[in-house]
């Protein structure tokens, strides 16, 4: 099978998915109200993001994980770059910051909404904090794993500290940071979504949540949709940004 | 004390300094200070608070509950994984006409579906071990695929050439050769189901360490709240640490490296 069959066998694969989908709801396999048929699902979707508030929920959403990400990233880069690049500062701060990685980035909710109660910035803030370790670890890695030997070479030639890190450190942590902004990026989703849920701010976390409690399940079937795009989509955006970080790479492969 | 503890000493201590000595300034300052805050406690209280957590058993208690869907939940969802990704390591046909939908599904965010298993199963050890099952199927499925596709080609070939039945070309050749990777697989799932776990606790359901933890802070018991975090941090910590040294137990040092 050449390739190109084998595109369109997947394609196949996936739509087959949808009839069986189909085939359950319309025999009554299971409950519609548990599971909605893709064509009841759909519809309220494509009316909701049209005619309703379902695009602006979602934009929302987005908007805020955009900017957690974006905190999460710069702020871990910094300070991932300033602990890389001083021995000392690796030494005293590495075993406290592998005890905090393994913490569940939602259980700062529950500090922030005690700290500073349910405001908007607060869950910015828990975003961002929550979703720094994947950013910080790998860039303190890369920044710290430059050979002893290009140290010497720049401070032959008289680098300054600062144009070391810009043009040994960081080209050496890229491929470190962009993967960790990977990671980075799925974190800032779920703790966006739980956020939401939790302090009922608006977006699709407090509105898949309110659908389920008032048992509208098309809703809530939208909302799930419309997150998995938002994952899809962020996939995509980092393969881009991948490649254009990482042109190399490509040569590479 | 020999040399070689000194150096181990030498080694370990700086990282541990750091934390102590924040530990002793939070406390300082807070004292000297007189702050007061519903959201912040002295680290001599949230000592206290996790002793007679620890003293009463309820932390325990809490503790079991977040574990058992845990323990119901990874073997289901890492079990359907591990099949399907022995599937499709072995299979690159299987695994490229799988290649769109996995693409559409994987991407749905494990506490997107928190509500629709509120739906189907209400509040309990169902609904979160559902969940659980969920977040574990995708790393699961995804890793062993890897694990078993990067398996060298050369071994099936040579159990191919030996007329070695198709069997036990997975059992005895591909399955053992990708075991170690597999492991670290599962130990990564672990972690993730553990996370999913306390987020499902504290976003909906009211049970284990995530509610104890948001129903502490909620009633303003902030001692108690940094008490449960601590716990779980530990609990983290040393599930990794003990999944990790298995590995090493089971398959070796030199495969530790890439269980790191």
């Amino acid at each position: 099978m050449s390739k190109w069959h084998l595109r369109v066998g997947s394609l196949l694969v996936a739509l087959s998915i949808f009839v069986v989908w189909q085939v359950v709801t319309q025999t009554r396999l299971v409950q519609p109200i548990f599971l909605p048929s893709p064509l009841a699902t759909f519809a309220p979707l494509w009316r909701g993001l049209t005619h309703g508030d379902l695009l602006t929920l979602t934009l929302v959403t987005m908007e805020r994980m955009i900017y957690g990400w974006m905190l999460a990233s710069v702020a871990g880069i910094l300070l991932g770059a300033l602990i890389g690049l001083s021995p000392g500062a690796r030494l005293l701060l590495t075993p406290m910051l592998e005890l905090l990685r393994p913490l569940p980035a939602s259980t700062l909710l529950p500090i922030g909404i005690a700290l500073f109660g349910l405001q908007p910035s607060m869950l910015l803030g828990v975003i961002a904090f929550g979703a720094i370790w994947p950013v910080l670890l790998p860039t303190i890695h890369g920044f710290g794993a430059i050979d002893p030997r290009l140290h010497e070479v720049a401070r032959n030639l008289g680098v300054s500290r600062l144009a070391f890190a810009v043009k040994f450190g960081l080209p050496n942590a890229v491929p470190d940071i962009i993967a960790g902004m990977r990671l980075s990026l799925t974190a800032c989703l779920i703790i966006t979504v739980v956020g939401e849920m939790i302090t009922a701010q608006e977006g699709l976390g407090a509105t898949i949540m309110m659908a389920a409690r008032s048992f509208r399940s098309t809703d809530l079937y939208a909302g799930i949709i419309l997150l998995s795009v938002v994952g899809v989509v962020n996939n995509a955006l980092l393969g881009l940004i991948e490649r254009a970080a990482m042109p190399w790479r490509d040569i590479q492969a | 004390m020999s040399r070689k503890h000194i150096d181990l000493l030498a080694r370990v201590l700086p990282g541990w300094l750091l934390p102590a000595a924040l530990v002793v300034l939070a406390e300082g300052a807070m004292r000297i200070s007189g702050i007061q805050s519903d959201g912040l406690a002295l680290p001599s209280q949230i000592a206290a608070a996790l002793l007679s957590l620890l003293a009463d058993g309820d932390i325990f208690l809490r503790s079991v509950e977040t574990i058992a869907p845990i323990a119901v939940g990874v073997p289901i969802g890492g079990a359907i994984g591990l099949l399907i990704g022995v599937w499709l390591g072995l299979s690159p046909v299987a695994a490229q006409l799988s290649w769109l939908s996995v693409e559409l599904f994987r991407p749905i965010p494990p506490v997107a579906i928190i509500p629709l298993t509120m739906l189907i199963y209400g509040i309990g050890i169902r609904m979160e071990a559902a969940i659980i099952a969920f977040a574990c199927f995708w790393p699961m499925l995804l890793m062993t695929r890897d694990a078993v596709a990067s398996v060298d080609p050369r071994l099936i070939e040579v159990a191919r050439m030996l007329g070695l039945p198709r069997r036990n070309q997975i059992f005895k050749i591909a399955l053992p050769a990708a075991a170690p990777r597999i492991f670290t697989a599962l130990r990564l799932t672990l972690g993730i189901a553990l996370i999913v776990a306390v987020t499902t606790e504290i976003a909906a359901n009211p049970f284990g360490l995530g509610y104890a933890m948001i129903s502490a802070g909620l009633s303003l018991r902030p001692d108690a709240m940094y008490a449960f975090l601590v716990w779980l941090a530990l609990v983290g910590w040393s599930l990794n640490a003990g999944l990790v040294a298995l590995h090493h137990h089971l398959f070796g040092a030199a495969s530790g490296a890439a269980a790191q």
